[in-house]
């Protein structure tokens, strides 16, 4: 289990977030959504014990992705995997490979991340937090950089992951893929929490912070896999 | 690679052990045991601490240009040696001189620290130990200009220029022990330099927070570099080539460099200063071409051979 409960909590001065009650639960999928600057963020570095004057976490037991994550050296897939395994010390095969399998990176296992595309190394850098096995992984945008087919299926492996026992926070700027995939969406709006239910009944608060009509879409839009 | 390496540094060494301004071969034992041997030594463990410090800082400040120069350590070690220098304090105690060196490391190193903060990042560490660096060279300018006679000039000039003609015993005695410590301080960072490949967020998150990486980084080349400089001057370009030259064979995780660097500082020290000392020897000059001289002019071709593979 893993919370957050802060009165406020203040970045270069300037508070961000107030009022914050929050707590996952294992097992669930929760969606972080609002709009630019709501503090998704920040409240997500927050429970990863990342922001000054709130407690640290252990490393074996929350994974954390940050936003745009990439990598200042040519590491191979395998080198970042592994780096996964660093809080437990060790280089275990096991959690690298089933990591790896999970994300579909067999292939790519000796491919250096400075010349993969930019899925393939949002592939890499969420395999690197599934290795270390985590009971909490807390994801910034880890669909930003995917194609429709490729969001669904990284939603598809989160939620598995999160029905396999771990609590799974993500923001998530694409509400459709909230209310596909979590268990509970978590609307922040000016640094508040505004709603905090199941995906269709926190949606036209979520619409509501984006300041966009909520209703049915008669138009054909993608749909889910049908597996999912 | 490690293996040519450690057999490429034992041959280069025991070549230093047959060449000296006496010629080649075994001359006198006393020759042997009082100048080529703490002489190769020397430059095997300069070079190492050298080598092993730019990967360190190269890996800590995800920098490519990052060398032990880059934060002013050097500079600051350089400023020690030439105010001891100048205040004629080596002139009755010789190892002042590189007591003086140690001190100006170890001040540099305090001071980088002052100036960057208590919680130091990449950025504030580049930009305090650029601002240290250029401290240090002014004043050490400002010592050249105000040098008491033509002669100190070119005593001092010459010695930032680097090199280990005549260095004892003592001066290993001297220089090893630091050197060595550093060198212990720096393998151990390994880990920590993966982390901060990911970004400083992810290596705080994986356990490793930036800067207590930082922090080992320094102290380490401190000691490394500074107690390298203090003995055999200023010696630029080995920290900055040496992770570049290993890279394309060893790949670019931080951590697998780093026993490689250190390796390949000492042979290429080594076989610098072999060069320097068959060069009067070989060719028409009166002395020693300066040690730092040869590391560029042996560095820089294979550093702009690399820069054309670089991708963009």
């Amino acid at each position: 289990m893993i919370g957050l409960n802060a009165p406020t909590i203040r970045l270069h001065g300037r508070a961000v977030l107030h009022d914050i009650r929050f707590t996952a639960l294992p097992g669930q999928m929760v969606a972080l959504c609002g709009p630019n600057g709501a503090g998704k963020s920040t409240l997500l570095r927050g429970l990863a014990g990342l922001l000054p004057g709130l407690p640290g976490r252990d490393p074996k037991q929350v994974a954390y992705l940050p936003q745009g994550a990439g990598c200042a050296w040519g590491l191979t897939v395998a080198d970042v995997v592994a780096l996964g395994r660093l809080p437990h010390g060790d280089r275990a095969t096991g959690p690298i490979d089933r990591a790896m399998a999970l994300c579909g990176l067999e292939a790519l296992r000796h491919t250096r991340v400075d010349r993969m595309s930019g899925g393939e190394v949002r592939r890499a850098m969420l395999a690197r937090t599934l290795a270390t096995e985590a009971a909490t992984l807390l994801l910034d945008e880890p669909t930003a950089d995917l194609d429709p087919a490729a969001a669904h299926a990284m939603m598809a492996l989160l939620r598995a992951q999160a029905h396999a026992g771990a609590a799974v926070i993500v923001v998530l700027h694409a509400l459709d893929l909230a209310r596909d995939y979590a268990d509970r969406m978590v609307v922040l709006n000016g640094g508040r929490i505004v709603a905090d239910a199941a995906p269709a009944s926190a949606l036209p608060a979520a619409a509501a912070a984006f300041g966009l009509p909520v209703g049915l879409d008669p138009q054909p839009r993608l749909l889910p896999p049908a597996a999912a | 690679m490690i293996r040519g390496l450690v057999a490429a540094g034992l041959g280069l060494g025991a070549l230093g052990l047959l060449l000296g301004a006496a010629g080649f071969g075994v001359p006198d034992s006393a020759i042997v045991w009082q100048l080529r041997l703490p002489r190769t030594l020397l430059a095997g463990l300069v070079g190492a601490g050298l080598g092993l410090s730019g990967a360190v800082l190269q890996g800590g400040l995800r920098n490519r240009l990052a060398d032990p120069g880059l934060l002013g350590i050097g500079g600051g070690a350089a400023l020690g040696a030439v105010v001891a220098f100048y205040w004629g304090l080596s002139a009755r105690f010789a190892p002042a001189l590189p007591l003086g060196g140690l001190a100006g490391a170890g001040v540099a190193c305090l001071a980088l620290f002052g100036l960057a903060g208590r919680a130091p990042s990449a950025p504030s560490l580049i930009l305090a130990g650029v601002a240290l660096s250029a401290l240090a060279s002014a004043l050490l300018a400002l010592a050249l200009a105000l040098a008491p006679n033509p002669f100190a000039l070119a005593e001092i000039t010459f010695w930032l220029m680097g090199g280990l003609q005549d260095r004892s015993l003592g001066h290993l005695a001297l220089a090893a022990p630091p050197i060595l410590v550093g060198m212990a301080v720096l393998l151990r960072l390994g880990p920590g330099l993966d982390a901060l490949a990911l970004g400083e967020d992810v290596a705080r998150s994986l356990g490793r927070p930036v800067g207590r990486t930082l922090l080992w980084a320094a102290i380490g080349s401190a000691l490394a570099v500074g107690a390298g400089t203090a003995v055999a001057g200023s010696i630029g370009f080995v920290g900055l080539v040496v992770p570049h030259l290993l890279r394309p064979v060893l790949g670019e995780r931080p951590a697998r460099l780093l026993p490689a660097a250190a390796l390949a500082g000492a042979v290429l020290l080594l076989g610098a200063d072999l060069l320097a000392r068959a060069a009067p020897l070989l060719l028409p000059l009166s002395q020693e071409p300066p040690l730092g001289v040869l590391t560029a002019l042996l560095g820089a071709p294979f550093l702009v051979r690399i820069a054309r593979q670089v991708a963009p």
